[in-house]
């Protein structure tokens, strides 16, 4: 997760909106700011090296490396070549970049579930990570931000047993950036019920059914978070509790960060959750589909080793407050001399 | 910088990659071939082991860097120090995620990946090390250097049912 951080209020006074109300509207804080020397690859090496070292794995034995990103630095050049070079994890291993909007880190899940599974791997890393941007002064920009998480996929030392997975997708154009194109376009209001509520509830509720649980089976829910209150008022429609959501919520404080979102939500869950709890997590990516994934903490999270790396709530409360001309010249909304 | 020739140091710039006299145990980064320290120093060419820098150090000196080059305008002011790794090698570098007016001379530091520069709009990103301020949470005590974790060469017995 990145250092810097911006508020709503400091947005919206300079496009001359009531920025803190925008941001209670969209339940957001604050939003996390990358440097200018930081990007996805980067933040994907940084959360699979302190993946790597919490889990005493050796990187020459990562068999596959996915990155679900929108904003891999490079159109044409893979981010996972990067990061597994990064890591010291080539060159015996697959790697490829994913994306599928914010839901490109889940469905690299999936896949790495499958290839651990038929045992073609021993492991495999799926990392969900974003630099994402909204235009100046659009709404977007008061949510977009950056981070990424990171999680080795294997049989061995399970901590989080992922028991089932379902997807629900369907073409649904309410969020795109067309090629060349430097900010995304959304459908406004479309992004919501259509969209959003629609693909994360039907998905939520064919896993319970494929799983046999209900809502009150689980002690903690995380959902794609593109705003603090679309995760909460679906999580109200499909009947989970405030607290149910309390640890798998982190957008109010570092706001969307896309394809980290939910994982990074599922990181802070698993810095507190206990063995034996269960845990549901649904991804959503636009254009659009849902990933859930029915968790089960096992006692082995008793032994894992905390001890080195940041937890994630100390993210969340950390991070150091820049103004808004600052966070412009970081992102790179300034036109330089000599160029074109 | 020419592609091939970053290209060629990425061992160096990703992983810290150095090497190691494998008779008097002196760390060099950036790798060279032969060992000066070793009185014999001529036969130590060729035998020289690679050797993974742990990226944890301190600040020996540093300055503040207000005028920059071409490419690092967006990153002014920033501290630029000389850090003594933990093996002994100094390197040069910048430190991030730090007020640059809080660095000092002491100062705990531990190895980053950041883009280094970019060729213009549409050339190659160049990533590598720089240096952030060591906290608590990132002070590994058994941290494995690379010679103390050599792969495996074949996958060890499935240990538990589970499936992640």
């Amino acid at each position: 997760m990145p250092l810097y951080r911006i508020t709503p209020a400091e947005i919206g006074r300079v496009w001359g909106t009531d920025g803190a109300a925008m941001g209670a509207a969209l339940g957001v804080r604050r939003k996390s700011v990358p440097a200018p020397d930081e990007d996805t690859i980067t933040i994907s090496t940084e959360a699979l090296r302190t993946a790597l070292i919490r889990g005493k794995i050796d990187p020459q034995e990562i068999g596959a490396l996915y990155v679900g990103s929108e904003s891999h630095p490079y159109a044409v050049k893979p981010t996972a070549s990067v990061v597994a070079q990064a890591v010291g994890a080539t060159p015996n291993l697959t790697a490829s970049d994913f994306e599928f909007a914010c839901k490109a880190g889940t469905a690299a899940i999936q896949t790495c579930l499958g290839l651990v599974g038929a045992e073609m791997v021993r492991y495999g890393v799926a990392i969900g990570s974003d630099t994402s941007q909204g235009a100046p002064g659009d709404a977007l920009e008061y949510s977009a931000s950056a981070g990424g998480a990171a999680f080795v996929i294997g049989r061995e030392r399970v901590i989080a047993k992922i028991r089932h997975t379902l997807s629900y997708t369907t073409d649904t154009p309410d969020f795109w950036r067309r090629e060349g194109q430097r900010y995304p376009s959304h459908g406004g209001r479309f992004t919501g019920e259509p969209a959003y509520f629609r693909h994360v509830t039907e998905c939520a509720q064919r896993l319970m059914e494929r799983a046999g649980t209900n809502p009150k089976s689980y002690a903690h829910v995380v959902f794609h978070q593109p705003n603090g209150k679309f995760p909460q008022r679906v999580g109200r429609m499909l009947g989970f509790t405030e607290a149910q959501m309390r640890y798998g919520l982190v957008t109010p404080q570092i706001g969307n960060t896309y394809s980290g979102a939910a994982l990074i939500g599922l990181a802070n869950v698993l810095d507190v959750a206990k063995a034996g709890e269960q845990v549901l997590m649904v991804g959503y990516g636009s254009g659009a589909g849902s990933d859930a994934f029915d968790i089960e903490v096992t006692d082995e999270i008793n032994r894992f080793d905390r001890s080195y790396g940041t937890p994630v709530q100390q993210f969340l409360d950390g991070g150091v407050e820049i103004p808004y001309a600052v966070y412009a010249k970081f992102r790179g909304k300034i036109r330089m001399g000599g160029e074109s | 910088m020419s592609i091939a020739r970053f290209w060629r140091e990425t061992p160096v710039r990703y992983n810290l990659g150095g090497c190691r006299c494998p008779t008097c145990l002196t760390v060099y980064f950036p790798p060279r071939s032969v060992c000066p320290v070793c009185v014999q120093h001529r036969s130590s060419i060729g035998r020289l082991e690679p050797f993974q820098l742990s990226g944890e150090g301190e600040v020996v000196s540093y300055t503040v860097v207000h005028d920059a080059a071409e490419g690092f305008e967006m990153q002014v002011p920033y501290a630029l120090a000389i850090v003594k790794t933990r093996e002994g090698p100094q390197l040069t570098a910048p430190v991030v995620d730090i007020d640059p007016s809080e660095v000092r001379i002491g100062l705990k530091v531990r190895a980053t990946f950041r883009k280094l520069r970019e060729e213009g709009k549409a050339g190659v990103i160049h990533y590598g090390y720089k240096f952030a301020p060591m906290d608590d949470v990132h002070r590994p005590p058994e941290r494995p250097t690379q010679s103390e974790t050599a792969p495996s060469t074949a996958p060890t017995a499935v240990a538990s049912e589970s499936r992640a």
